[in-house]
């Protein structure tokens, strides 16, 4: 836990950019992004596979790959600005111990030769100098929290199933009890009644520990579950940024809203829509408004870039929503 | 395959595998040209050798390329013969129909070391009566030494070194030497200047004629020299390479290939197909391959169709086979593998078009790899003496320069140069193919 | 029974004539797999599929709904002729699946029921063009000519709206987007004019946009072409747009069956009424409360639980009852069945509400 003030917003952050290199060229996956969120609240970051989001989650815990290019921007964590400090400082005071990460298919990314008691109390050893016991009462205490009974502390992974590996993934971003937890895709392999499950739980770790979660999904349905704010991403740019209310019932951009017209729900009589086109190559994304060639309200304003415009306190990022307009 | 070609557009980024290819492109090209300019048959019959072909070389002297690292040059071999500048000729006829030719050879010989030998050649027709030479040496310091007299006979080859009658005369020296060499001095020091040769050639029937060559055979010859039967080595050098290139090819390949097949096999089948396989494989690792390659050679053939088919034989039974299948047991569980059962595919259609060609990338980094490793095992069989005695192959040639004992002799550059070349291809295959494997080889961890 | 491999065409006018056919019958369904340790010694069976009854007509889309490890896939597999059949009868248009002989059972495979996988790209072979995947169904099937195949893949990909179709024939698979790799997965299946076509999680991996598309494609196909579709997922918020029946299956068996829109309206199963209140449906409200899910986890199909599969987790089970008979098919309304025994005449039936 780092210590934040209660007036100051958990995270803010500012034109945050993440590019990458690649022999084609840059991979512009993150191409200026802002957004806030504030002590115990949550956000989801909607967006299909290729806008980037999972690079923002990489771009947030500066989790960089070898061959990214331009990391920059702003970002405030508990009123102090993160992107200052150099790596190791960041990594001793900021990641793991203000903000942690459960990545995609967290399966995959449990070590498959150490038992996961171990693995979970490793990051309060690492951060917070516990020695061993104190380390694993920690790790147990997590268990219990996330639902994984205690005999399965010595387990290895593949001895579990995908749940309960998911829940000791969730164990590990928690044993250091951080601020926020970042949440990339946690349930999009799994069944059902487990993914209830782990909402379930994310829903009162949230209420017992005061944590922060950004979740990153494609799967808008699931994701208000959680969400208190969304922030729907696109080609790189946040297009929207709303909170949960509004924006399940009238979303303002036209992509958010071609988005929950393509949710298949369990009642009703409505037809289900689709969107057109695929969405623009972050290699060389378009001027102008990147999802125009997809959008039925194109007009000519949108071949300039438009900026985030504030309307009633929601982001668009859409000329449809400039003043007077 | 498009996608092959895409991924070798990635070996720019090693320069490791554009060194590695130039090597063997090269090696290739001159393989390919090696074989137009000198046909396979022209070059077994230059190899089996002979006076005929090789008679006029120097035995086992250097390359002439070594002169231009030395102070003191070699001498280079060369012919002279009627017609030639430096050689002078009269005839003149008497009554009775006997000719009287004077011939007058000419050189300069400014090296400070000895020629190998002086051969005389000569040549004539006659009836009845051989015609009768009589030859003198003039050095440049004047002094006359007689070479000898004699009948001709139909041909007729005068070795100056071969004379012991000349030896004697010459202070026990071997004419190459005694007849160049300082009779003031000491030590063995070659007197420059103009040498001539005089011979007087009487022929005694009027239709009789004669003609005489000189070849003077120098102390080095050619590109890469010669060997103890006096061949060139330029031939052996050049004729290894699509020799070992040829051998290393097939053999990886026809390896690599039916090794997949069995992995591919093995790994489809499973049960008692997979364990035949295996046992036979882990049998086979047992065996002591270069042993049996040496009975082989030694009591059935030396016929390098048969060590290549032996070779292939014993190879594709080995741990190649484990790798493949290991990997094969991966992709066989993949999503269209099913979909092809799905659709009713036979077993054999599999296995041959969804299997198989997934592995193909893999292969080739392995095949690549493995070439050298057969170029050697030719290069080593034939050090053996289990080699092809007929081809000229770099392997030969080193087996030769072995049995003469050519290192102990000063003759470095006979097991230099195939040696060398055997390096650069180990070299330039290994190289290629070490960056091969990691172009190709991370795509394969997507299986 | 090898018969010229028919072209879309006559499977549109043939599938006209016999709707309310039953193409496919199964009849208590076990499919088992053994387990082997140590190579030799048999320690049990997984009982992957343990009783299951379904027909399926000419023509009709039935939705196959539950969580891994239920038996689906293998149940799918079996259907498809890919796994033996343990006990029980599988009935293709009055053919046993059990007594055809290899060469019928190849017929079967290639030319009467297609298959459509989960992952795209996993499915299509990455070296092979579009043309060719699409060809070698064809030539599998005994479609000799080659201008003919030609045809018929230019048709396939016509339906599935992969046009213009010479943008696509020479692409190679991770030259398309993921949706397009569905397609032709779908064309694929397609091209072999099946009566059937299995779909297992079609659209799971795709974008929520794109699964869309590719609902209604299949839609489209199945009306147009009188396939009946097996439509196998997790994901009962899709099953509404495309199929009249639902079966939800558990442990190996089926606990409900109801046409589409009985089941999600009046669900009678317990373990059907927490997959329905699993669903989220995207809604603000979803976040202010907990959902109830059933406790523990599916059972192991090696050793199942003696009776009722679900009465381990199951807040309604009657102890005695539930985990000692197992519930036969209890019929509650016009195509709805529950095996479960609190629609047993004797016992109460379980309130939702509460």
């Amino acid at each position: 836990m780092v210590t934040t003030s209660a007036t100051e917003k958990l995270l803010r952050i500012e034109d945050l950019k993440l590019h990458f290199n690649i022999t084609q060229g840059v991979v512009q996956a993150v191409d200026g992004v802002d957004f806030e969120l504030d002590n115990n609240s949550s956000v989801v970051i909607l967006g299909e596979s290729g806008c980037g989001k999972s690079s923002l989650a990489k771009a947030i815990l500066r989790l960089l790959p070898r061959n990214a290019g331009t990391y920059s921007g702003k970002v405030w964590f508990g009123g102090q600005d993160v992107m200052q400090l150099d790596d190791e400082a960041f990594r001793r005071n900021v990641r793991w111990v203000g903000m942690s990460m459960v990545p995609q298919a967290a399966l995959n990314s449990l070590n498959p030769v150490v038992r996961i008691g171990e693995q979970v109390a490793e990051p309060v050893m690492v951060h917070h100098g516990l020695k061993k016991d104190e380390a694993w009462g920690m790790a147990r205490r997590m268990f219990q929290h996330v639902g994984v009974p205690d005999d399965f502390l010595i387990r290895y992974p593949f001895e579990l199933s995908g749940g309960m590996r998911q829940r000791s993934a969730l164990a590990m971003a928690l044993v250091t009890l951080p601020n926020l937890i970042i949440l990339d895709e946690p349930t999009s392999a799994l069944d059902l009644l487990t993914q209830a499950n782990i909402f379930n739980v994310l829903k009162r770790l949230k209420d017992e520990f005061g944590i922060s979660y950004i979740l990153i999904t494609h799967d808008i349905a699931t994701s208000s579950e959680l969400a208190q704010n969304v922030a729907v991403m696109y080609a790189g740019q946040m297009v929207e940024i709303s909170d949960a209310k509004r924006f399940f019932t009238k979303p303002l951009h036209p992509y958010s809203q071609k988005l929950m017209a393509s949710v298949p729900r369990l009642h009703g009589n409505d037809e289900l829509e689709f969107i057109t086109g695929t969405p623009p190559s972050l290699l060389n994304p378009p001027t102008g408004c990147r999802f125009k060639d997809r959008c039925p309200s194109r007009f000519d304003k949108c071949d300039e870039d438009p900026p985030l415009f504030i309307r009633d306190g929601i982001k668009v990022r859409c000329w449809l929503y400039e003043e007077n307009a | 395959m498009k996608q092959l070609l895409n991924s070798l557009k990635e070996i720019r980024k090693y320069p490791a595998a554009i060194f590695g290819l130039m090597i063997v492109s090269a090696l290739v090209i001159f393989a390919i040209v090696v074989v137009i300019t000198i046909p396979y048959q022209e070059a077994i019959n230059m190899w089996r050798g002979g006076e005929s072909i090789y008679g006029r070389n120097p035995r086992n002297v250097p390359p002439k390329w070594v002169n231009w690292f030395r102070e003191e040059e070699l001498p280079e071999s060369f012919e002279l013969i009627e017609g030639d500048e430096g050689v002078t000729s009269e005839v003149k006829t008497t009554e009775g129909g006997t000719n009287i030719k004077t011939l007058t050879f000419e050189f300069d010989y400014n090296y400070a070391a000895f020629p190998q030998d002086i051969v005389f050649y000569f040549r004539s027709n006659f009836d009845e009566k051989e015609p009768f030479v009589s030859m003198t040496w003039v050095t440049p310091d004047e002094r006359e030494i007689r070479l000898g007299n004699f009948g001709t006979g139909p041909t007729l080859t005068f070795p100056v070194s071969q004379d012991d009658q000349l030896k004697k005369k010459l202070d026990d020296l071997a004419a190459n030497v005694g007849l160049f060499k300082d009779p003031e001095s000491e030590v063995d020091e070659v007197v420059q200047g103009t040498y001539q040769v005089n011979i007087e050639a009487i022929t005694f029937e009027p239709d009789s004629e004669i003609n005489v060559e000189m070849v003077l055979l120098g102390q080095v010859h050619g590109w890469a020299g010669t060997d103890h039967l006096r061949r060139d080595l330029t031939l052996p050098i050049m004729w290894g390479a699509p020799i070992a290139l040829t051998f290393g090819l097939l053999a990886a390949l026809g390896t690599s290939i039916t090794t997949m097949t069995f992995a591919a096999i093995g790994a489809w089948y499973g049960g008692v197909v997979d364990g035949l396989i295996q046992r036979i494989t882990e049998i086979n690792l047992v065996l002591p391959f270069l042993s049996i390659l040496i009975m082989v050679g030694t009591f059935y053939s030396r016929s390098i169709w048969t060590i290549l088919g032996v070779t292939i034989a014993l190879s594709i039974f080995t741990g190649g086979i484990k790798q493949y299948r290991a990997i094969f047991m991966q992709v066989k569980e993949s999503t269209y593998i099913e979909a092809a059962q799905a659709y009713g595919a036979k077993d054999g259609r599999i296995i041959f078009r969804y299997l198989i060609p997934r592995i193909i990338p893999l292969l080739i980094p392995g095949l690549i790899s493995a070439v050298p490793a057969f170029v050697f095992l030719e290069a080593s069989l034939a050090l053996l003496g289990i080699g092809d005695p007929v081809l000229p192959t770099w392997g030969k040639t080193i087996n030769d320069a072995y049995q003469n004992a050519a290192l102990y002799r000063g003759w470095y550059y006979w097991i230099l140069e195939p040696a060398v070349l055997l390096m650069i291809t180990g070299l330039g295959f290994a190289m290629l193919g070490f960056s091969l494997d990691r172009i190709f080889n991370p795509r394969l961890r997507g299986l | 029974m090898t018969e010229e491999p028919k072209i879309l065409a006559e499977v549109r006018v043939e599938g006209q004539q016999h709707i309310g056919e039953n193409v496919l019958d199964v009849q208590d369904l076990k499919v088992w797999f053994e387990l082997r340790r140590f190579g030799f010694a048999r320690t049990g069976f997984v009982h992957a599929v343990d009783g299951v009854t379904f027909q399926l007509k000419r023509g009709e889309a039935i939705a196959i709904v539950g969580e891994s490890g239920c038996g689906k896939s293998s149940l799918m597999k079996t259907i498809l002729g890919l796994n033996e059949i343990t006990d029980g009868d599988i009935y293709y248009n009055d053919m046993h699946l059990n007594e055809m002989d290899k060469k019928t059972l190849r017929w079967y495979r290639s030319t009467q029921i297609g298959y459509v996988q989960q992952d795209p790209y996993g499915a299509l072979p990455p070296f092979m063009t579009v043309r060719r995947i699409l060809e070698e169904p064809l030539v599998v099937a005994g479609f000799n000519d080659k201008d003919k195949r030609l045809e018929q893949i230019r048709q396939v990909m016509k339906e599935v709206r992969l046009i213009p179709v010479d943008d696509y024939l020479n692409k190679f698979p991770h030259q398309i987007s993921g949706g397009q790799q569905q397609r032709v997965v779908i064309a694929r299946a397609l091209i072999q004019a099946p009566e059937i076509i299995v779909a297992d999680e079609p659209v799971s991996m795709l974008d929520a946009s794109v699964r869309v598309e590719v609902l209604k494609l299949m839609r489209a196909l199945q009306e147009n072409y009188n396939i009946s579709f097996i439509y196998i997922t997790h994901d009962l918020s899709t099953v509404r747009y495309f199929s009249e029946y639902i079966f939800v299956m558990y442990a190996g068996r089926f606990a409900e069956k109801a046409k589409q829109h009985d089941l999600l309206t009046n669900p009678k199963h317990p373990y059907t009424y927490a997959l329905l209140t699993a669903t989220s449906e995207p809604e603000y409200e979803n976040s202010l409360g907990f959902k109830e899910v059933p406790p523990g986890e599916p059972p192991s199909l090696v050793k199942p639980p003696k009776g009722c599969r679900f009465h381990p987790r199951c807040k309604y089970a009657i102890a005695g009852v539930c985990d000692s008979e197992v519930p036969p098919d209890f019929h509650v309304e016009e195509g709805h069945e529950v095996a479960c025994w609190l629609y047993d005449e004797r016992y109460e039936e379980p309130d939702f509400s509460e």
